[in-house]
């Protein structure tokens, strides 16, 4: 069986796992959209033009429900000592990784299903179009990529819900900040050209975050 | 089958093992009895590939680790006080998970076969987070035994277990004494230790500092020679 192969059999067990119990997806979905209602009352009330906050209030949304995904998704199989049983059988590591990435990345695309169809009725803005839905699942990617790292890391240590944040964040605003930008860019309908910096730095970090990611996840897995 | 040498294991200033040796040959059942914090799981997690000794060399089924831990890890079946098991998975799903990360041939035929063996043919479209503790318990002897390791490590396998899961659970693993596999056991009961295994050690203060052979030594003089020996 290929690297791929077992890969996504770790990704598929994740997923059939949380279709029987949505306790990750149904926290993460609640949160969103007490979030999305709060950003849009409030910014209804004091910003004059919806447009130059939607796309930070987009991605704070996804940060913050992606880190309570992450969380949950690494902690749940180590506490149960699941996480062992994978770490025994002969696989890569780097497949480990790709699989638990996996899995969180599907679980922030069926959150962003339902934030992006809400930013459009909440802030009438235009954010179900391909070229902003490319975008959001560039950033998902990096950011879930270096979030399943990070989570592995914390999850071992004590301080974990606190430490998976300070870590995460600061790591994670070049992608954050250029996913905002691209996003905004696409939104009000500017030239590719006016914002291909911000899209180049949001491809190179998935690349850069999931290529180390993968290179150093055998030695975060061994104590 | 299972060697180690000047095995060392620092967790900050605590030493968790200080310089262990030990050999286990092959079909031989040994087991491991110790106070708290002497250091077993530590061992044990060692010996499973799932930690890295400070200092020291491991060889199991002669593949040395850290190097050779991929192919070690085709040869160790480990059964932990934890059922290591996935709740909201099927007893199917989950022999059928590990089995793909195992590649074991003949899957599916296998799963029946051990289901059957331990008895949970009738559950095994139930998840087994719905499961008793002696029935997890039995369900992750089928996890450990899937690919057929030769090495069997079995770490506190009958903490949490009532009298008769308990008794049930020391009938599967006489299965385990077939000759064909190493099996090393850690326990705090030194009674069911001493009478499931061939050679008994103490670990204390992260060393052997005992070993008896149970067709040599009795029970009795191996409870007042751990009592002697941990004081």
């Amino acid at each position: 069986m290929t690297f791929f192969r077992k890969a996504w059999y770790i990704a598929r067990k994740d997923i059939l796992s949380e279709l029987r119990t949505r306790e990750m997806v149904s926290t993460m979905g609640a949160f969103s959209v007490l979030v999305i209602l709060l950003f849009a009352f409030a910014f209804d009330l004091r910003v004059a033009k919806a447009g130059t906050v939607a796309p930070g209030a987009l991605w704070v949304v996804v940060a913050f429900a992606g880190m309570l995904g992450l969380n949950r998704s690494l902690t749940s199989e180590i506490d149960r000592g699941s996480f062992d049983a994978l770490l025994l059988t002969p696989i890569d590591r780097s497949a480990i990784f790709l699989g638990k990435a996996l899995g969180i990345i599907v679980f922030m695309f069926a959150i962003e299903a339902v934030i992006l169809p809400l930013f459009v009725i909440f802030f009438n803005l235009p954010f179900l179009q391909p070229t902003i839905i490319f975008i959001v699942a560039l950033g998902t990617i990096g950011y879930g990529g270096i979030g399943t790292l990070l989570a592995t890391m914390s999850s071992n240590t004590r301080l974990r819900e606190v430490l998976l944040p300070v870590l995460l964040l600061p790591i994670a605003i070049p992608a954050l900040l250029a996913a905002v930008k691209c996003t905004a860019g696409a939104l009000d309908g500017r030239e590719f050209a006016e914002w291909a910096n911000w899209f180049g730095l949001l491809v190179a970090f998935d690349l850069v975050m999931l290529g180390a990611s993968f290179l150093v996840y055998d030695f975060i897995v061994e104590d | 089958m299972i060697i180690a040498n000047s095995l060392t294991k620092q967790f900050g200033p605590f030493m968790a093992l200080r310089g262990l040796d030990l050999e286990v040959r092959p079909g031989e059942f040994v087991t491991i009895v110790g106070p708290n914090g002497a250091g077993k799981t530590t061992l044990l997690r060692i010996l499973a590939t799932l930690s890295r000794p400070t200092h020291g060399q491991v060889s199991i089924a002669g593949h040395a680790l850290p190097k050779g831990a991929d192919h070690a890890r085709r040869q160790i079946g480990l059964l932990s006080h934890q059922p290591l098991l996935y709740g909201d998975l099927t007893a199917e799903e989950n022999l059928r998970f590990f089995g793909k990360m195992y590649d074991v041939p003949h899957l599916e035929a296998r799963i029946i076969e051990l289901l059957d063996k331990v008895d949970l043919i009738d559950r095994r479209q139930d998840r087994a987070r719905t499961f008793s503790r002696g029935m997890q318990q039995r369900l992750a002897i089928a996890r450990a035994l899937l690919h057929d390791p030769a090495v069997v490590l079995l770490d506190e396998p009958f903490t949490g277990l009532d009298p008769h899961a308990s008794d049930r659970l020391e009938e599967l693993l006489h299965l385990l004494r077939d000759g064909q596999r190493t099996v090393v056991m850690t326990i705090h009961d030194l009674e069911r230790g001493w009478a499931m295994c061939d050679r008994a050690l103490v670990l204390a203060r992260g060393k052997i500092v005992y070993e008896a052979n149970t067709k040599v030594v009795d029970v009795t003089t191996f409870r007042s020679d751990f009592k002697r020996v941990t004081a």
